[in-house]
């Protein structure tokens, strides 16, 4: 079942940057790269919980703040050779809006 | 589309470096094909000394294993030699009849030990030291025979002696000069490297030539004879005494050889098909037969098999260890010097202790360590060749500089001289825990040669830094000779070729006003740089042109985006300004009803005469901006922190100045001033110094008759001294004084920085020049300083006002 929900106009997050989207479970930060694609990956860092989506995002990558792991936005995964992966979810415009979908 | 052919001729050292660089950069670009002549995967031929010594197991050198060129989609061919380059068709071929087709070629043969061309030479028992076999064959042999003889004293003819005798032969090391290793010692110091390695059982024979090697009568060697006449038994023959460039093979195919194949700055061949890099190549004439030019070659080479066409190589200096367990010497550069060289103007330092077993010698020319010699403690050995790479002046160090970096007076953890006396189970890495064993197995384990590996690989060194130094020796020596110290110009990051200075310059010149077109102008590797090199352009942009380059908030640290402190649970933390460390029973009152208002899990006194509110999220942070009504205090930036000061002349009953009133007057006039890293003032109103100005970016101590201004000094990671820069009558000179010297550190450290780093690599006397000598640069200095703080807001008050505006601060709730 698709479970696809409402985030804010594309305008709003900012480009190379992120927000921040409160589920009842967990935060997940959404990004937007310099090309415009929108990611979304679980907010929090396979090495301490950092928050991730108050990093510097670039290329598809997220450089944590708190010890900087560098993130994929793409699959989650750390870079080499840190090991770990945080969790993603899909995401779509329509209309201006972003959608995320979240998991069951 | 089809994949290019990239074939390896050589499965050694410099050859799988390279294709491990190109891996790293280009991994998708070629299908790799390698051919070796050994039956092994690629091996560390500088550990095959502590092989034969019984240290180590031939498992233990591997570098490669099969698994992982099969991982990396490599065709290994080993035990095949090539013995055919077809140019035109651009096939090699191998004895065993292999070919393969090439897109490229990269000739990676690396070198032959030089067989002395006397009668006897062929004989059985007679043979070179280079790889595993040749070991194999030393390991075998002494358990059957009794007498080796080692002709060659250099470095590796004294590795394979010491190896010899642990095996349990009796070993003679023949030598032709009057002294051993005369590459990289002088006379003093080969005698008494000899006098040690005699303690080991060896025997010597110098100033003898060997004229024939004598058969047995059933084709094996039994003696050495030398042109004197004198005969020794010799069952094993090792012959050390040089290595030639091993480019039989490359010369055949007609391309253009001179004692070497050779290459031009980008390790090209005369077929711009065909590279070639390690020992087989002359590059501007030069052969090297050591490890760490052969990974500057690689990298360099991978670039432009990568076609990125960027980075070249431009030759070595080199520095070399001895792998004799409990024998420590270390030689880097030029270092004759007395009889013969006096002329040139060289002068010596010479430390020499006969019966402790220390020597030390520097040779300085024109005020710059142009070579060393270290024998015995060879602890700074690192130190001492850093500053010759680096061409650093050395007359401010000069007294101290014989006794070591340790003998420069301050305290600190940096750790240099440590690593040696470390056992394996003790922490090196304070912030993440890791302890010396587990670098120098990772360093082993792994075929580590950087400091960068090691902090990716272990995270040694990663986080505070302040470990590196003792992580850099531990490399060292467990390295030996493998081991090149980064020069310290390097690359900004892996985004660029250029260096810091490179960037600064551009920026200026060609008027770079914003993140885009700078990197666009600079040829950036990457779309959008990395969190490395944004957050460094970001502020040469802004330092380089003030009011006209445009901030990229998204490339600054979160700190300085939402201006508050992240805390480890993702809250962050609030400090206000009071300007110089005074407040009022109103500012007070007001922080603690934003404490309670907010629930404020700490409230804290920082070190900087300021209260911390600790705890708060993200989305309350511009409320309690709000509440609050005080201006940033900037804790979290780099950029101006705090004023420290102390009572002063108004209340100290021993207060000479007024030094409350005028750290107020400082941080006011520097407020909202972003920098290359943090800047800490201090101003104390009199020698007794409470506000510890001798420990700041800029201390202020006032006396009777003015102020005294201290530099560069640091209270941090390694407690550093500040210098005394001037002494001044007035305030409003202070101000000056202190703006200009600020202003310089802005406009030239690199990002990073602190005045401590930048002072070091300058020195005093250039700070002197454009702060005390030249008093309208001083004058230009602070008013460009005045300049570029003209029109600054308060940040937090600019983020009240705009609340709308800085969706950064919402959440959005689903």
């Amino acid at each position: 079942m698709s479970n696809w929900v409402k985030v804010a106009p594309f305008e709003e997050i900012p480009k190379l940057g992120a927000r921040v989207v409160r589920t009842k479970d967990i935060d997940i930060g959404v990004f937007r790269l310099e090309d415009d694609r929108i990611y979304a990956v679980n907010n929090s860092c396979p090495h301490k919980g950092g928050p991730l989506s108050q990093g510097i995002v670039y290329g598809d990558k997220i450089a944590c703040p708190l010890h900087s792991w560098k993130i994929s936005l793409v699959d989650g995964k750390a870079e080499e050779p840190d090991v770990g992966e945080t969790a993603c979810f899909n995401t779509k415009i329509e209309d201006g809006i972003v959608y995320l979908e979240l998991k069951d | 589309m089809q994949k290019m052919k990239l074939v390896v001729v050589g499965n050694g050292m410099a050859g799988m470096r390279t294709v491990e660089e190109l891996l790293k950069i280009a991994p998708d670009f070629y299908d790799i094909t390698v051919f070796g002549d050994e039956p092994y995967p690629n091996y560390n031929r500088i550990m095959l000394s502590p092989v034969l010594a019984n240290e180590q197991t031939i498992d233990d050198i591997i570098l490669n294993t099969r698994e992982w060129y099969a991982e990396n989609n490599i065709a290994l061919y080993t035990n095949a030699r090539i013995n055919k380059i077809d140019r035109k068709n651009r096939v090699v071929y191998a004895e065993d009849g292999t070919s393969a087709p090439y897109d490229r070629l990269l000739i990676a043969t690396g070198s032959k030990p030089f067989m002395l061309p006397i009668p006897g030479k062929d004989l059985e028992g007679v043979i070179g030291y280079r790889d595993i076999k040749d070991t194999n064959d030393m390991i075998e042999t002494a358990k059957t025979h009794k007498h080796a003889v080692v002709i060659g004293g250099g470095l590796l003819g004294l590795e394979a002696a010491n190896g010899l005798k642990i095996q349990g032969m009796e070993v003679t090391v023949v030598h032709k000069n009057d002294w051993l290793l005369e590459r990289q010692l002088d006379n003093t110091a080969g005698g008494m490297l000899q006098k040690s390695l005699e303690a080991k059982g060896l025997n010597f024979l110098l100033n003898k030539d060997t004229e024939q090697l004598i058969n047995d009568g059933n084709g094996r060697v039994k003696a050495v004879r030398f042109k004197d006449g004198q005969d020794i038994a010799a069952d094993l023959v090792v012959m050390a005494v040089g290595i030639r460039p091993n480019y039989a093979l490359a010369e055949s195919a007609g391309i253009y050889c001179n004692r070497g194949i050779v290459v031009n700055d980008t390790m090209q061949t005369y077929d711009p098909r065909i590279y070639a890099v390690g020992e087989c190549v002359a590059h501007r004439g030069i052969s090297y037969g050591l490890v760490a030019p052969l990974f500057e070659m690689a990298k360099v080479c991978a670039t432009h098999l990568a076609n990125f066409g960027i980075g070249l190589y431009k030759g070595s200096v080199t520095s070399t260890k001895l792998k004799v367990t409990g024998i420590d010497l270390f030689s880097a550069g030029d270092f004759m010097s007395g009889a013969g060289f006096e002329d040139d103007g060289r002068e010596e330092i010479v430390l020499h202790d006969a019966v402790g077993g220390v020597y030390k010698k520097l040779v300085i020319k024109n005020d710059k360590i142009i070579g060393s010699v270290l024998y015995g403690d060879t602890a700074d050995g690192s130190w001492y060749f850093q500053m010759l790479r680096d061409n650093k002046p050395i007359h401010e160090i000069r007294d101290h500089l014989m006794f070591g970096q340790d003998s420069l007076g301050n305290t600190g953890h940096q750790g240099q001289d440590k690593a040696a006396a470390m056992t394996n189970e003790m922490e090196v890495c304070g912030c993440n825990g890791v302890c010396k064993g587990t670098i120098v197995k990772a360093i082993q384990d792994q075929g580590l040669f950087t400091i960068d590996d090691v902090k990716k690989q272990t995270k040694a060194g990663s986080s505070c830094g302040s470990c590196v130094g003792l992580v850099e020796q531990i490399l060292a020596s467990t390295l030996g000779g493998g081991y090149a110290p980064p020069s310290t110009s390097k690359a900004i990051c892996g985004c660029s070729e250029k260096n810091h200075e490179e960037v600064r310059a551009e920026i200026r010149t060609h008027k770079y006003l914003n993140i885009p077109d700078a990197m666009r102008g600079m040829g950036w590797r990457t779309a959008n740089g990395c969190a490395t090199c944004r957050p460094a352009l970001n502020y040469y942009l802004l330092s380089t042109w003030p009011h006209e380059a445009v901030d990229d908030p998204q490339s600054r640290f979160i700190n300085e985006r939402v201006h508050a402190n992240i805390q480890k649970d993702g809250t962050y933390s609030v400090i206000p300004r009071m300007y110089g460390g005074v407040t009022t029973p109103d500012q007070l009152r007001k922080i603690a009803d934003v404490a309670d208002k907010y629930a404020v899990p700490m409230v804290k006194v920082t070190g900087g005469q300021r209260i911390d509110l600790l705890g708060i999220t993200k989305e309350n942070l511009p409320n309690v901006w709000a509440d609050l009504d005080m201006p940033s205090g900037y804790a979290y930036g780099k950029s101006i922190r705090t004023v420290k000061t102390c009572v002063g002349s108004e209340f100290c009953r021993f207060g000479t100045q007024n030094s409350t009133q005028l750290g107020i007057d400082i941080e006011k006039a520097f407020d909202h001033m972003w920098a290359p890293h943090k800047v800490k003032f201090a101003v104390s109103g009199c020698p007794r110094n409470c506000a510890e100005s001798g420990i700041k970016d800029v201390g202020i101590i006032g006396v009777d008759s003015g102020w005294e201004i201290y530099v560069g000094g640091n209270g941090g990671i390694k407690t550093e001294a500040a210098q005394f820069l001037c002494k001044v009558k007035t305030a409003e000179e202070v101000m000056e004084y202190s703006g200009a010297f600020i202003q310089i550190y802005r406009e030239e450290a690199r990002y990073l920085d602190r005045t401590v780093h930048w002072l070091e690599r300058v020195g005093l006397d250039y700070v002197k020049k454009r702060v005390l000598e030249d008093a309208e640069g001083r004058k230009a200095a602070y008013e460009r300083l005045l300049y570029a703080l003209q029109g600054s807001v308060d940040p937090w008050a600019e983020r009240v006002a705009k609340r709308n505006e800085h969706k950064e601060f919402d959440t959005i709730t689903v």
